[in-house]
């Protein structure tokens, strides 16, 4: 059965942008491995030839027109905005 | 020196000039205040959904079409995962392997004959929004570096093109480039400007010895013009070529590159070598595009640029062609050429008397007859009557006539005139010296500065000289 | 009406009632939910906020804090969405504006809807209104409790994989859990967009079929939607006709209390005696691969629709030196609770290269299998019951030691909604004194059939939705 290695769920932390701390870092190791044992039992299956299922309705073709509709008051586009400049959006450099 | 032959793969990005964004339907375009047209959608506010612009899926079947590829029978969109500011969700709503069109080519006239470049794939996406950087320094004083986004420009849609590394040279980059470029206008679809940014051009560049499989590739991103990709390539095979006759390896790298120095420098990458983690994007459903569309778009095609110069190239010289494909003067050409002018003459005439012509009010028939009477005419009246050619119910027949007469009216007296200043000549060739007509016409002609047409003065003095 | 008005028995219906006869106003029927709210909330803690009354002519409503309601904070449970004030009205919550039902306030819920106790709530849990020591369900445990303590008539939920049906199992009331595409997700928190789904949480089945009809319906703004047949408010008092299959797996699954056997069984022989043909029947593989499919899809999913939390448009963002990176990382950290960082990893993992096949690509596939499992069944069957939930309402602390253990909750309403199937949950009966929920699952696009069963059975079962320790 694999295993996830600590080195695995830094890697994983990273892509996903969270700073685990130590604690969480064995925590997160011993749990993952204990879900993935539960959720490894899908490839017991033989499934050659199975489609995968993306969307369960059988539906294709859901467009809009190329009509303009309003965009959000300037105000409002902004109202939650954490830190704001002159109408920007302001984040750290990258 | 042994042969090194370059592999060259492109990758385009065109803005589609549709009236709202790829997934939302706020406005798309220039100038707006910053996150001045936004929406819960665009700026991936919790709970917000995508709905495809159907404009921008027929557009983008429309371009694949254009580039001769396979319409997918049903295509997928997916998401590609990774954080950066410009992208609100965290992904962006792209397609993976099941493009809208697959399969296609794309050829080039060329010297040597035609270069075939395989359209790998033309797949729909949206634009991620724009992110200013500002201020110096560290620290978290005011005034620091920081960065600030706008979404305005997120959403908007984006047609990529990927070819195959079919391309053997910087020239055919960049003739091919024009060549897309003018294909992707005519479609109507992009104005695909590389300095206004609705036009984007990535290029994949390695050197191989011939029969060679592929070796490690650069990638060269943010050029902005043709010509400066061009030069890019050639600095990129330069040095490559060199790394490798020196006993050095070639590393896959990103580059800048600077037109002004001619340096490639490493590429600050927005993140670490990521893995996108694409999966098919839930919130979509597939897009199956009807094949009775596809055939009328098929049908309702204009003719590529391409086309047209491997058609005119039979009859004119290639590069004659090229040109007027390029500035669009063709199809006043082909009418001219339908109407009876030589093509040599047509191509010479659509190119410089009648560049300035709008062809759109031009009855090539008639433009025909003035061209075909232009050893008859005044240079002046020869170009005037050109550019009057494009005016409704222009009747090359009568406008000459009239303007022969209104000649003929102006030259008349000044004939005169010079008969009456010169007796003797005249007495002389009225005994027979018929070679003085020569002088009078060379009189006529120093008085008209050259403007006259010399075979009309000559027949005026002649006529009048037998009175 | 002179006096006040008891909403602890109070049914939409009744209340509707009430409203049309003008026996009292709209903004009367709201205070005097606000008024019971304020006298025992305190002990449920079902609501993370209230909302005073601001117009509407209707019986009002309860949201899951799941729902994104315009003006007023949503923070799906999370910390991460601590102050976040939407400046958009999710189409459901327009919808309930829109037939004039006020908004009573937003639920409590499992963060991000991942859970099924209400203990991943960064606000804290909510308590069962049968015995406050014990969990609602979850995620939408909030919703559940309110319903079935008369703090509100009827509520939105969201089911996920359970998060309607299971709380209206544990907390004796009615939950469906709608089929995929049939109700709007547009201005709902995302968790896992291909199983995500809002629904009713009510006292009776009529009050589900009423409300249902209320949301329900294709949405231009939500490319996964489809029109809906009309809704049939139900009336009959049988059966007959009906063919029920009772499919092994799911009834005799590892984990299933004797005591809830017992009750579903009881309803299960009652359907027989209201003129259903009954019998059992197979689901080889959905029930056995349904959780372990689930749980790659969903948090795949939930991994990437958690991504936008990022503290640069709203929310949260922490305090941090450093680079865009750093304010990331520290800002998801802190943000987000264990159960949503679980997932995020799980389904990070599952998506990464060279994991996808093996993992997220196989539970797509098996995912047909269980949608082919069901179809095959629905030729014969009208609809299949099952027991909701293995167990009655366990007790806080109890299932939060091993990650697995909770979700072992959701053994029985998973599979179903892996294949975008309708199901309903009617309280059946009481075991050691807490309430047995009894699912009903049918094909694509058969509420109309499940309301109807649902009602025949809860006419003939008689159960009373009012906690004892409550009447």
């Amino acid at each position: 059965m694999m295993a996830i290695t600590r080195e695995e769920v830094l890697h994983v932390a990273r892509l996903a942008r969270l700073a685990l701390t130590e604690e969480e870092v064995e925590r997160l190791q011993g749990e993952l491995n204990v879900i993935l044992e539960a959720v490894g039992k899908v490839r017991e299956l033989d499934l050659e030839g199975v489609e995968p299922t993306s969307h369960p309705l059988d539906l294709v073709n859901a467009w809009g027109d190329d009509e303009p509709q309003p965009s959000l008051p300037l105000e409002q586009a902004l109202s939650n905005a954490p830190e704001e400049e002159a109408g920007f959006f302001r984040v750290p450099p990258a | 020196m042994t042969a090194w032959e370059p592999v060259i793969g492109l990758e385009i990005h065109a803005q589609l000039k549709t009236r709202t964004k790829m997934f939302c339907r706020c406005e798309v375009g220039f100038g707006f205040e910053p996150n001045a047209r936004t929406c819960p959608v665009c700026l991936a506010h919790p709970g917000a959904l995508p709905v495809p612009n159907a404009r921008a899926i027929e557009w983008t079947v429309k371009l694949g079409l254009a580039l001769g590829c396979e319409v997918a029978a049903r295509a997928l969109f997916h998401r590609k995962n990774y954080f950066y500011p410009d992208l609100p969700k965290g992904y962006q709503i792209s397609q993976y392997d099941v493009p809208l069109c697959a399969n296609g080519r794309f050829s080039v006239p060329g010297p040597d004959g035609d270069n075939e470049i395989g359209v790998v794939r033309a797949h729909l996406e949206e634009d991620a929004a724009k992110t200013v950087h500002v201020g110096g320094g560290t620290g978290r004083k005011v005034g620091s570096a920081h960065s600030l986004v706008d979404f305005n420009r997120g959403g908007t849609p984006l047609v990529e093109i990927v070819t195959a590394p079919d391309v053997r040279s910087a020239d055919e980059a960049r003739r091919f480039l024009q060549l897309l470029r003018q294909t992707i206008v005519e479609l109507g679809i992009s104005d695909a400007e590389m300095e206004k940014g609705t036009l984007r051009v990535d290029a994949n560049i390695s050197v191989r010895r011939p029969g060679e499989g592929y070796r490690t590739r650069w990638e060269l991103k943010n050029v902005n013009s043709f010509s400066f990709v061009a030069r890019g390539i050639e600095v990129a095979i330069a040095r490559q070529i060199e790394l490798y006759e020196s006993g050095g390896s070639v590393e896959q790298e990103t580059y800048d590159f600077d037109p002004d120095t001619n340096a490639l420098t490493p590429h600050r990458s927005k993140e670490e070598a990521d893995d996108y983690r694409y999966f098919p994007e839930p919130d979509l459903v597939p897009v199956e595009f009807p094949s009775g569309e596809v055939e009328r778009i098929r049908a309702e095609l204009p003719e590529a640029p391409g086309a047209r110069i491997r058609r005119i190239g039979e009859t004119l010289e290639l590069e004659a062609a090229q040109v007027l494909v390029a500035n669009g003067r063709d199809p006043l050409y082909e009418a001219l050429v339908e109407a009876g002018v030589d093509p040599r003459t047509a191509a010479n005439v659509v190119l410089n008397e009648a560049s300035a012509l709008d062809p759109a009010g031009v009855d090539a028939k008639e433009l025909a007859r003035v061209v075909e009477a232009r050893s008859e005419l005044p240079r002046e009246t020869y170009l005037e009557a050109i550019a009057a050619s494009a005016s409704a119910g222009f009747r090359a027949d009568a406008y000459l006539s009239q303007r022969a007469v209104s000649d003929e009216g102006e030259l008349a007296p000044l004939i005169e005139r010079i008969l009456v200043a010169n007796p003797g000549q005249v007495e002389a060739y009225r005994n027979g010296k018929e070679g003085l007509l020569g002088f009078f016409v060379g009189q006529v002609m120093r008085e008209t500065e050259g403007k006259a047409n010399a075979r009309v003065v000559s027949e005026l003095v002649r006529e009048q000289l037998a009175r | 009406m002179k006096g006040r008005i008891d909403t602890l028995r109070l049914t939409a219906e009744a209340a509707a009632g009430l409203l049309e006869r003008g026996e009292l106003s709209a903004a009367e029927l709201h205070a005097a939910y606000a008024e019971a709210i304020a006298k025992r909330d305190g002990e449920l803690h079902c609501y993370l906020r209230t909302t005073p009354y601001t117009g509407g002519a209707g019986v009002p409503i309860a949201l899951k804090d799941v729902i994104g309601t315009e003006g007023v904070e949503t923070t799906a449970g999370s910390r991460i969405l601590s102050g976040y004030v939407p400046v958009y009205d999710s189409t459901v919550a327009a919808r309930c504006k829109g037939a004039g039902l006020p908004l009573l306030g937003k639920t409590n819920t499992d963060e991000f809807a991942m859970g099924s106790s209400t203990e991943n709530s960064a606000y804290g849990p909510s308590h069962n209104p049968w015995d406050p020591e014990r969990v609602p369900g979850g995620s939408g445990g909030g919703s559940a409790a309110a319903v079935s303590a008369g703090l509100a008539p009827w509520a939105l939920g969201s089911d996920t994989g359970g998060s309607i049906k299971q709380p209206a199992a544990l907390c004796g009331i009615v939950g469906l859990r709608p089929t995929y595409g049939t109700v709007s997700r547009y201005g709902i928190v995302a968790f896992a967009s291909s199983l995500d789904q809002v629904g009713p949480t009510t006292r009776t089945v009529r009050d589900c079929a009423r409300l249902y009809g209320v949301i329900a319906g294709r949405d231009p703004r939500d490319s996964t939607t489809v029109d809906v047949p009309g809704v049939e408010l139900p009336t009959a008092e049988d059966l007959r006709g009906i063919k029920v299959g009772v499919p092994r797996e799911l009834n005799e699954a590892e984990g299933i209390e004797p005591g809830v056997k017992e009750q579903v069984a009881k309803a299960i022989a009652l359907c027989e005696e209201l003129g259903a043909d009954v019998e059992e029947c197979r689901l080889p593989l959905s029930v056995e691969y349904g959780l372990p499919c689930y749980y790659l899809i969903a948090p795949a999913e939930a991994s990437s629709n958690l991504a936008r939390y990022d503290g640069v448009r709203y929310g949260f963002r922490a305090q941090a030196d450093g680079d865009l990176t750093a304010v990331y990382e520290t800002t998801r950290d802190a943000g987000f609770g264990d159960e949503p960082k679980r997932r995020i990893m799980i389904g990070t993992y599952a998506l990464a290269a060279g994991y996808y096949e093996a993992f997220y690509g196989k539970a797509q596939q098996v995912r047909t299998v269980i949608v082919r499992e069901h179809a095959a069944l629905f030729e014969r069957y009208d609809v299949l019951v099952s027991p909701t939930s293995p167990t009655v309402a366990f007790r806080f602390g109890e299932k939060t030691e091993n990650p697995v253990a909770m979700y072992l909750s959701d053994l029985l309403t998973i599979p179903s909604c892996m294949a975008g199937l309708p199901g309903l949950s009617i309280p059946s009966g009481l075991s050691e004194g807490l309430p047995v929920g009894l699912q009903l699952i049918g094909p694509q696009l058969s509420e109309n059939t499940l309301f109807r069963v649902g009602h025949a059975l809860e006419q003939a079962l008689g159960f009373d939705f009012v906690p004892e320790r409550l009447r």
